[in-house]
Protein backbone atom coordinates (compact mmCIF):
# COMPACT_ATOMS: atom_id res chain seq x y z
CA UNK A 1 0.00 0.00 0.00
CA UNK A 2 1.13 3.52 -0.64
CA UNK A 3 -0.06 7.07 -0.37
CA UNK A 4 -0.71 8.78 -3.66
CA UNK A 5 -0.39 12.54 -4.07
CA UNK A 6 -2.06 13.93 -7.18
CA UNK A 7 -0.57 17.15 -8.51
CA UNK A 8 -2.23 19.97 -10.42
CA UNK A 9 -0.79 20.83 -13.82
CA UNK A 10 0.92 23.96 -12.51
CA UNK A 11 3.04 21.95 -10.10
CA UNK A 12 3.95 19.00 -12.30
CA UNK A 13 7.04 20.73 -13.76
CA UNK A 14 8.49 20.69 -10.25
CA UNK A 15 8.00 16.91 -10.04
CA UNK A 16 9.59 15.97 -13.32
CA UNK A 17 6.27 16.21 -15.12
CA UNK A 18 4.57 13.53 -13.02
CA UNK A 19 0.80 13.64 -12.61
CA UNK A 20 1.12 11.99 -9.24
CA UNK A 21 3.71 10.89 -6.75
CA UNK A 22 3.59 7.70 -4.73
CA UNK A 23 4.96 7.63 -1.19
CA UNK A 24 6.03 4.32 0.29
CA UNK A 25 6.29 4.04 4.03
CA UNK A 26 4.26 5.29 6.93
CA UNK A 27 2.90 8.82 7.21
CA UNK A 28 0.53 9.70 10.03
CA UNK A 29 -0.70 13.05 8.74
CA UNK A 30 -0.98 15.16 5.62
CA UNK A 31 1.86 17.27 6.98
CA UNK A 32 4.02 14.16 7.30
CA UNK A 33 3.26 13.21 3.72
CA UNK A 34 4.09 16.66 2.42
CA UNK A 35 7.29 16.55 4.43
CA UNK A 36 8.31 13.36 2.66
CA UNK A 37 7.30 14.92 -0.65
CA UNK A 38 9.46 17.97 0.15
CA UNK A 39 12.47 15.73 0.34
CA UNK A 40 11.87 14.59 -3.22
CA UNK A 41 10.22 17.58 -4.85
CA UNK A 42 10.84 20.68 -2.76
CA UNK A 43 9.59 22.95 -5.53
CA UNK A 44 6.13 21.40 -5.23
CA UNK A 45 5.87 21.80 -1.48
CA UNK A 46 7.23 25.40 -1.53
CA UNK A 47 4.17 26.26 -3.56
CA UNK A 48 1.72 24.49 -1.26
CA UNK A 49 3.08 25.46 2.16
CA UNK A 50 4.69 28.78 3.12
CA UNK A 51 7.76 29.41 5.26
CA UNK A 52 5.66 29.24 8.41
CA UNK A 53 4.61 25.72 7.55
CA UNK A 54 1.06 26.84 6.79
CA UNK A 55 -1.05 25.82 3.85
CA UNK A 56 -1.15 28.67 1.34
CA UNK A 57 -4.40 30.58 1.44
CA UNK A 58 -5.55 29.77 -2.06
CA UNK A 59 -4.48 26.15 -2.23
CA UNK A 60 -6.71 23.28 -1.17
CA UNK A 61 -5.61 19.81 -0.13
CA UNK A 62 -8.05 16.92 -0.08
CA UNK A 63 -7.57 13.59 1.67
CA UNK A 64 -9.72 10.85 0.24
CA UNK A 65 -12.13 13.48 -0.99
CA UNK A 66 -12.29 15.69 2.08
CA UNK A 67 -10.81 19.20 2.27
CA UNK A 68 -8.32 19.26 5.14
CA UNK A 69 -9.36 22.84 5.95
CA UNK A 70 -12.57 21.40 7.38
CA UNK A 71 -10.77 18.59 9.14
CA UNK A 72 -7.56 19.06 11.10
CA UNK A 73 -5.51 20.99 8.58
CA UNK A 74 -2.07 19.61 7.97
CA UNK A 75 -2.54 17.44 11.05
CA UNK A 76 -5.34 15.57 9.32
CA UNK A 77 -4.70 11.84 9.56
CA UNK A 78 -3.97 9.80 6.46
CA UNK A 79 -4.24 6.06 5.92
CA UNK A 80 -1.57 3.92 4.36
CA UNK A 81 -3.46 3.92 1.05
CA UNK A 82 -4.89 7.45 1.12
CA UNK A 83 -5.07 9.67 -1.91
CA UNK A 84 -4.05 13.27 -1.37
CA UNK A 85 -5.11 15.74 -4.03
CA UNK A 86 -3.61 19.24 -4.30
CA UNK A 87 -5.70 21.76 -6.23
CA UNK A 88 -5.70 25.55 -6.65
CA UNK A 89 -8.74 27.17 -5.08
CA UNK A 90 -11.34 28.65 -7.37
CA UNK A 91 -10.38 32.09 -6.08
CA UNK A 92 -8.29 34.18 -8.41
CA UNK A 93 -7.03 37.66 -9.03
CA UNK B 1 1.17 46.44 -31.35
CA UNK B 2 1.89 42.95 -30.10
CA UNK B 3 4.40 41.21 -32.30
CA UNK B 4 5.77 37.69 -31.96
CA UNK B 5 8.65 38.10 -34.40
CA UNK B 6 12.09 37.54 -32.91
CA UNK B 7 13.36 40.84 -31.64
CA UNK B 8 16.79 42.26 -32.34
CA UNK B 9 17.91 44.78 -29.78
CA UNK B 10 20.88 47.01 -30.28
CA UNK B 11 22.87 49.52 -28.31
CA UNK B 12 20.84 52.62 -27.59
CA UNK B 13 17.46 50.95 -27.80
CA UNK B 14 15.10 51.90 -25.01
CA UNK B 15 13.30 49.29 -22.95
CA UNK B 16 10.23 49.79 -20.80
CA UNK B 17 9.38 47.13 -18.28
CA UNK B 18 5.74 47.31 -17.25
CA UNK B 19 4.37 45.22 -14.41
CA UNK B 20 0.62 44.71 -14.17
CA UNK B 21 -1.90 42.76 -12.17
CA UNK B 22 -2.02 40.18 -14.98
CA UNK B 23 1.58 39.87 -16.09
CA UNK B 24 4.53 41.89 -17.38
CA UNK B 25 4.85 43.67 -20.70
CA UNK B 26 7.97 44.93 -22.45
CA UNK B 27 8.02 47.90 -24.80
CA UNK B 28 10.89 48.64 -27.15
CA UNK B 29 11.86 51.73 -29.07
CA UNK B 30 14.90 53.23 -30.70
CA UNK B 31 16.61 56.28 -29.26
CA UNK B 32 13.95 58.54 -30.76
CA UNK B 33 11.32 56.97 -28.50
CA UNK B 34 8.43 57.78 -30.82
CA UNK B 35 7.22 54.34 -31.84
CA UNK B 36 6.99 51.43 -29.42
CA UNK B 37 6.76 47.71 -29.97
CA UNK B 38 5.02 45.65 -27.30
CA UNK B 39 6.05 42.17 -26.19
CA UNK B 40 4.13 40.05 -23.75
CA UNK B 41 2.44 39.43 -21.52
CA UNK B 42 5.04 37.47 -19.66
CA UNK B 43 3.90 35.47 -16.59
CA UNK B 44 0.32 35.44 -17.79
CA UNK B 45 -2.12 35.85 -14.93
CA UNK B 46 0.53 36.59 -12.33
CA UNK B 47 0.89 39.90 -10.54
CA UNK B 48 4.19 41.68 -11.17
CA UNK B 49 4.85 44.45 -8.67
CA UNK B 50 8.60 44.59 -9.22
CA UNK B 51 10.82 44.68 -12.28
CA UNK B 52 14.38 45.81 -12.84
CA UNK B 53 16.92 46.07 -15.61
CA UNK B 54 20.51 45.47 -14.61
CA UNK B 55 23.14 46.66 -17.08
CA UNK B 56 26.07 46.69 -14.71
CA UNK B 57 29.37 45.16 -15.70
CA UNK B 58 28.23 44.28 -19.20
CA UNK B 59 25.30 42.29 -17.89
CA UNK B 60 21.94 42.61 -19.63
CA UNK B 61 19.61 41.08 -17.15
CA UNK B 62 15.98 41.67 -16.41
CA UNK B 63 14.58 40.69 -13.04
CA UNK B 64 10.93 40.17 -12.20
CA UNK B 65 9.21 39.59 -8.89
CA UNK B 66 6.17 37.51 -9.79
CA UNK B 67 3.28 36.58 -7.57
CA UNK B 68 0.99 33.71 -8.33
CA UNK B 69 -2.37 34.03 -6.65
CA UNK B 70 -2.09 30.40 -5.62
CA UNK B 71 1.54 29.35 -5.49
CA UNK B 72 3.46 32.27 -3.98
CA UNK B 73 6.20 34.61 -5.17
CA UNK B 74 9.62 34.16 -6.77
CA UNK B 75 12.26 36.32 -8.43
CA UNK B 76 12.87 35.34 -12.04
CA UNK B 77 15.67 36.47 -14.35
CA UNK B 78 16.10 36.79 -18.09
CA UNK B 79 19.42 37.34 -19.87
CA UNK B 80 17.92 37.35 -23.36
CA UNK B 81 15.45 40.22 -23.08
CA UNK B 82 12.54 38.03 -22.12
CA UNK B 83 12.86 35.28 -24.71
CA UNK B 84 13.30 32.95 -21.73
CA UNK B 85 12.92 33.48 -17.99
CA UNK B 86 14.27 31.45 -15.16
CA UNK B 87 11.71 29.45 -13.21
CA UNK B 88 13.32 28.78 -9.83
CA UNK B 89 12.32 25.41 -8.50
CA UNK B 90 12.53 26.58 -4.92
CA UNK B 91 11.04 29.77 -3.53
CA UNK B 92 14.19 31.87 -3.77
CA UNK B 93 13.06 34.78 -1.57
CA UNK B 94 12.15 33.11 1.66
CA UNK B 95 12.05 34.03 5.33
CA UNK B 96 13.82 31.82 7.86
CA UNK B 97 11.38 29.24 9.18
CA UNK B 98 11.82 30.46 12.76
CA UNK B 99 10.87 34.03 11.82
CA UNK B 100 7.16 33.29 11.78
CA UNK B 101 6.93 35.28 8.54
CA UNK B 102 6.03 34.32 4.99
CA UNK B 103 6.61 36.33 1.82
CA UNK B 104 3.32 37.70 0.55
CA UNK B 105 4.63 39.82 -2.33
CA UNK B 106 7.84 41.14 -3.84
CA UNK B 107 7.59 44.92 -4.01
CA UNK B 108 10.99 46.10 -5.10
CA UNK B 109 14.00 44.85 -7.03
CA UNK B 110 16.93 47.23 -6.97
CA UNK B 111 20.34 46.59 -8.49
CA UNK B 112 23.03 47.77 -6.10
CA UNK B 113 26.05 49.95 -6.64
CA UNK B 114 28.21 49.93 -9.75
CA UNK B 115 31.09 48.90 -7.51
CA UNK B 116 29.18 45.78 -6.43
CA UNK B 117 27.83 44.51 -9.74
CA UNK B 118 26.52 41.23 -8.36
CA UNK B 119 24.56 42.79 -5.49
CA UNK B 120 20.81 43.24 -5.85
CA UNK B 121 18.29 44.25 -3.22
CA UNK B 122 14.73 43.07 -2.86
CA UNK B 123 11.97 44.57 -0.72
CA UNK B 124 9.06 42.38 0.27
CA UNK B 125 5.79 42.20 2.15
CA UNK B 126 5.73 41.74 5.11
CA UNK B 127 8.35 44.46 5.36
CA UNK B 128 11.84 43.07 5.00
CA UNK B 129 14.92 43.53 2.87
CA UNK B 130 16.65 40.69 1.06
CA UNK B 131 20.06 40.80 -0.57
CA UNK B 132 21.50 38.80 -3.43
CA UNK B 133 25.24 38.53 -4.04
CA UNK B 134 24.86 36.56 -7.27
CA UNK B 135 22.88 39.01 -9.40
CA UNK B 136 19.47 37.80 -8.28
CA UNK B 137 19.75 34.03 -8.25
CA UNK B 138 19.74 33.45 -4.49
CA UNK B 139 18.63 35.70 -1.65
CA UNK B 140 19.19 36.16 2.05
CA UNK B 141 17.33 38.38 4.50
CA UNK B 142 19.16 41.39 5.89
CA UNK B 143 19.11 40.30 9.51
CA UNK B 144 19.63 43.74 11.03
CA UNK B 145 16.33 44.91 9.64
CA UNK B 146 14.53 41.59 9.99
CA UNK B 147 15.19 41.64 13.73
CA UNK B 148 14.62 45.37 14.22
CA UNK B 149 13.04 46.26 17.53
CA UNK B 150 10.42 48.40 15.77
CA UNK B 151 9.11 45.55 13.64
CA UNK B 152 6.28 44.59 15.99
CA UNK B 153 4.93 48.15 15.81
CA UNK B 154 4.96 48.56 12.05
CA UNK B 155 1.41 48.54 10.69
CA UNK B 156 0.21 47.60 7.22
CA UNK B 157 -0.86 50.37 4.88
CA UNK B 158 -3.54 49.94 2.27
CA UNK B 159 -1.22 47.83 0.15
CA UNK B 160 -0.03 45.70 3.03
CA UNK B 161 3.03 46.04 5.25
CA UNK B 162 5.56 46.43 2.49
CA UNK B 163 9.18 47.47 2.07
CA UNK B 164 8.77 49.15 -1.27
CA UNK B 165 11.80 51.39 -1.75
CA UNK B 166 15.57 50.98 -1.63
CA UNK B 167 18.00 53.89 -2.11
CA UNK B 168 21.76 53.48 -2.03
CA UNK B 169 24.78 55.71 -1.65
CA UNK B 170 27.06 54.95 -4.60
CA UNK B 171 30.13 56.37 -2.86
CA UNK B 172 29.60 54.88 0.58
CA UNK B 173 29.02 51.15 0.30
CA UNK B 174 27.87 50.76 3.88
CA UNK B 175 25.10 53.35 3.64
CA UNK B 176 21.64 52.83 2.20
CA UNK B 177 18.01 53.51 3.04
CA UNK B 178 14.68 51.76 2.80
CA UNK B 179 11.08 52.92 3.07
CA UNK B 180 8.29 50.96 4.69
CA UNK B 181 4.54 51.50 4.68
CA UNK B 182 3.90 52.02 7.48
CA UNK B 183 7.14 52.26 9.33
CA UNK B 184 8.83 55.19 7.64
CA UNK B 185 12.35 55.70 6.35
CA UNK B 186 15.24 53.73 7.82
CA UNK B 187 18.95 54.13 7.14
CA UNK B 188 21.95 51.96 7.77
CA UNK B 189 25.52 53.25 7.92
CA UNK B 190 27.11 49.90 8.65
CA UNK B 191 26.14 47.76 5.71
CA UNK B 192 22.81 46.61 7.12
CA UNK B 193 23.89 45.47 10.57
CA UNK B 194 21.87 48.22 12.24
CA UNK B 195 19.11 50.53 11.03
CA UNK B 196 17.90 53.82 12.43
CA UNK B 197 14.53 55.47 11.84
CA UNK B 198 15.12 58.77 10.01
CA UNK B 199 11.74 60.49 9.98
CA UNK B 200 12.29 63.75 11.85
CA UNK B 201 9.93 66.31 10.33
CA UNK B 202 7.81 63.79 8.39
CA UNK B 203 4.16 63.96 9.39
CA UNK B 204 1.97 60.99 10.31
CA UNK B 205 -1.49 62.39 9.61
CA UNK B 206 -3.20 59.28 10.91
CA UNK B 207 -1.55 59.04 14.34
CA UNK B 208 -2.23 60.99 17.56
CA UNK B 209 1.46 61.96 17.65
CA UNK B 210 1.88 63.63 14.28
CA UNK B 211 5.68 63.49 14.33
CA UNK B 212 6.68 60.13 15.82
CA UNK B 213 10.11 58.59 15.59
CA UNK B 214 8.69 56.00 13.20
CA UNK B 215 5.36 54.78 11.91
CA UNK B 216 5.00 57.21 9.00
CA UNK B 217 3.42 55.97 5.82
CA UNK B 218 6.17 56.87 3.40
CA UNK B 219 5.08 56.14 -0.16
CA UNK B 220 8.30 56.69 -2.13
CA UNK B 221 11.85 58.02 -1.70
CA UNK B 222 14.30 58.86 -4.50
CA UNK B 223 17.83 60.18 -4.72
CA UNK B 224 20.35 60.90 -7.45
CA UNK B 225 23.72 59.15 -7.62
CA UNK B 226 25.52 62.48 -8.07
CA UNK B 227 24.06 63.79 -4.83
CA UNK B 228 22.95 60.80 -2.82
CA UNK B 229 22.59 62.61 0.50
CA UNK B 230 19.69 64.62 -0.94
CA UNK B 231 16.51 62.60 -0.64
CA UNK B 232 13.04 63.42 -1.89
CA UNK B 233 10.06 61.79 -0.18
CA UNK B 234 6.44 61.42 -1.21
CA UNK B 235 4.50 60.78 1.96
CA UNK B 236 0.95 59.76 2.76
CA UNK B 237 0.21 63.48 2.86
CA UNK B 238 3.38 65.46 2.52
CA UNK B 239 6.28 66.16 0.18
CA UNK B 240 9.69 66.41 1.78
CA UNK B 241 13.36 66.85 1.06
CA UNK B 242 16.36 65.91 3.15
CA UNK B 243 19.86 67.19 2.45
CA UNK B 244 21.50 65.03 5.10
CA UNK B 245 20.53 61.45 4.22
CA UNK B 246 17.31 61.64 6.19
CA UNK B 247 18.59 63.14 9.44
CA UNK B 248 16.05 65.94 8.94
CA UNK B 249 13.26 66.62 6.49
CA UNK B 250 11.80 69.87 5.13
CA UNK B 251 8.35 70.34 3.61
CA UNK B 252 8.61 71.15 -0.10
CA UNK B 253 4.93 71.05 -1.10
CA UNK B 254 5.21 74.41 -2.85
CA UNK B 255 2.63 74.89 -5.55
CA UNK B 256 1.21 71.41 -5.88
CA UNK B 257 -2.57 70.83 -6.00
CA UNK B 258 -2.21 68.15 -3.33
CA UNK B 259 0.70 66.76 -1.37
CA UNK B 260 -0.88 63.32 -1.36
CA UNK B 261 0.41 60.85 -3.91
CA UNK B 262 2.48 57.76 -4.48
CA UNK B 263 4.80 58.03 -7.47
CA UNK B 264 8.09 59.92 -7.51
CA UNK B 265 11.13 59.84 -9.79
CA UNK B 266 14.32 61.84 -10.06
CA UNK B 267 15.67 63.15 -13.35
CA UNK B 268 18.55 60.94 -14.53
CA UNK B 269 20.94 63.85 -15.09
CA UNK B 270 19.80 66.60 -12.72
CA UNK B 271 19.64 65.98 -8.96
CA UNK B 272 17.37 69.01 -8.50
CA UNK B 273 14.69 67.80 -10.90
CA UNK B 274 12.02 65.48 -9.58
CA UNK B 275 8.67 64.27 -10.91
CA UNK B 276 5.49 63.37 -9.00
CA UNK B 277 1.85 62.67 -9.78
CA UNK B 278 -0.32 64.28 -7.05
CA UNK B 279 -3.64 62.70 -6.09
CA UNK B 280 -6.65 64.49 -4.67
CA UNK B 281 -6.67 62.83 -1.24
CA UNK B 282 -6.37 59.56 0.63
CA UNK B 283 -10.17 59.32 0.46
CA UNK B 284 -10.25 59.92 -3.31
CA UNK B 285 -7.06 58.57 -4.80
CA UNK B 286 -7.56 60.14 -8.19
CA UNK B 287 -5.63 62.91 -9.93
CA UNK B 288 -7.05 66.34 -8.95
CA UNK B 289 -9.91 67.61 -11.13
CA UNK B 290 -9.67 64.34 -13.09
CA UNK B 291 -6.84 65.97 -15.05
CA UNK B 292 -3.82 63.74 -15.56
CA UNK B 293 -0.85 65.92 -14.74
CA UNK B 294 2.73 65.18 -13.81
CA UNK B 295 4.35 67.81 -11.62
CA UNK B 296 8.00 68.65 -11.91
CA UNK B 297 10.36 70.65 -9.79
CA UNK B 298 13.65 71.84 -11.26
CA UNK B 299 14.80 73.62 -8.12
CA UNK B 300 14.74 70.79 -5.59
CA UNK B 301 11.20 71.50 -4.46
CA UNK B 302 11.19 75.30 -4.18
CA UNK B 303 8.51 75.26 -6.88
CA UNK B 304 6.50 72.69 -8.82
CA UNK B 305 4.90 73.05 -12.23
CA UNK B 306 2.35 70.95 -14.08
CA UNK B 307 3.28 68.98 -17.19
CA UNK B 308 0.14 68.19 -19.14
CA UNK B 309 0.88 68.58 -22.83
CA UNK B 310 -0.53 65.44 -24.44
CA UNK B 311 -2.14 64.08 -21.29
CA UNK B 312 -5.94 63.81 -20.88
CA UNK B 313 -7.27 66.88 -19.10
CA UNK B 314 -10.89 65.88 -18.80
CA UNK B 315 -12.55 62.87 -17.24
CA UNK B 316 -9.26 61.20 -16.36
CA UNK B 317 -10.11 59.31 -13.20
CA UNK B 318 -6.66 57.85 -12.94
CA UNK B 319 -4.13 56.97 -10.26
CA UNK B 320 -0.41 56.36 -10.65
CA UNK B 321 0.99 54.00 -8.04
CA UNK B 322 4.31 54.29 -6.23
CA UNK B 323 6.53 52.38 -8.62
CA UNK B 324 4.81 53.35 -11.85
CA UNK B 325 6.87 56.45 -12.73
CA UNK B 326 10.28 56.01 -14.31
CA UNK B 327 13.08 57.67 -16.25
CA UNK B 328 15.25 55.99 -18.87
CA UNK B 329 18.63 57.67 -18.53
CA UNK B 330 18.53 59.02 -22.08
CA UNK B 331 19.29 62.57 -23.15
CA UNK B 332 16.93 64.29 -23.20
CA UNK B 333 15.47 62.17 -20.46
CA UNK B 334 12.60 59.87 -21.22
CA UNK B 335 9.93 59.89 -18.53
CA UNK B 336 7.20 57.24 -18.35
CA UNK B 337 4.27 56.37 -16.19
CA UNK B 338 1.47 53.86 -16.06
CA UNK B 339 -1.96 54.13 -14.50
CA UNK B 340 -4.10 51.75 -12.59
CA UNK B 341 -6.53 52.18 -15.47
CA UNK B 342 -4.01 50.44 -17.74
CA UNK B 343 -2.72 53.41 -19.70
CA UNK B 344 0.99 53.87 -20.37
CA UNK B 345 2.35 57.31 -21.25
CA UNK B 346 5.80 58.45 -22.23
CA UNK B 347 7.72 61.65 -22.82
CA UNK B 348 10.90 61.83 -24.90
CA UNK B 349 11.63 65.39 -23.83
CA UNK B 350 11.85 65.21 -20.06
CA UNK B 351 8.13 65.76 -19.58
CA UNK B 352 7.45 68.71 -21.88
CA UNK B 353 5.15 66.62 -24.06
CA UNK B 354 3.56 63.21 -23.66
CA UNK B 355 2.20 60.44 -25.85
CA UNK B 356 0.08 57.44 -25.02
CA UNK B 357 2.12 54.28 -25.57
CA UNK B 358 -0.60 51.79 -24.61
CA UNK B 359 -4.18 52.38 -23.64
CA UNK B 360 -5.72 49.16 -22.40
CA UNK B 361 -3.27 47.17 -20.35
CA UNK B 362 -4.26 45.47 -17.10
CA UNK B 363 -3.86 47.67 -14.01
CA UNK B 364 -0.25 48.92 -14.01
CA UNK B 365 1.68 48.58 -10.76
CA UNK B 366 5.28 49.01 -11.91
CA UNK B 367 7.16 50.84 -14.68
CA UNK B 368 10.93 50.78 -15.19
CA UNK B 369 12.98 52.06 -18.10
CA UNK B 370 16.50 51.64 -19.40
CA UNK B 371 18.71 52.47 -22.36
CA UNK B 372 20.40 49.28 -23.55
CA UNK B 373 24.18 49.45 -23.45
CA UNK B 374 24.23 52.48 -21.22
CA UNK B 375 25.42 50.36 -18.31
CA UNK B 376 24.30 50.79 -14.77
CA UNK B 377 20.91 50.18 -13.32
CA UNK B 378 17.74 52.12 -13.87
CA UNK B 379 15.82 53.74 -11.07
CA UNK B 380 18.92 55.20 -9.51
Amino acid sequence: MAITIALPSALRPYAGGSLEVTLEGRCATVGDALGVLAGRHGGVVDRVIDERGELRKHVNVFVDGDNVRWLDGLRTAVAADSTIVIVPAVSGG
Amino acid sequence: MADDRPAVHSEGDVLLLVGTMKGAFLFWSDAGRREWRMEGPHFRGETVYSLAYDGRGGRRRMLAGTQSFHWGSVVRASDDFGATWSSPERQNVRFPEDSGLAVANIWQLRPGRESEPDTVYCGVEPAALFESRDAGESWSPVEGLLNHEHRAKWQPGGGGLCLHTVVVDPAEPRRMGVAISTGGFYRTDDGGASWQARNQGVRAQFLPDKYPEFGQCVHKVVNHPARPERLFLQNHWGLYRSDDWGDSWTDIANGVPSDFGFAMEVHPHDPDTVYIVPLESDQFRIVPEARLRVYRTRDAGASWHALENGLPQEGAYEVVLRDSLASDGGDPAGIYFGTRGGKLFGSADAGESWREIAGALPPIVCVKAAVIGAGGAQDS
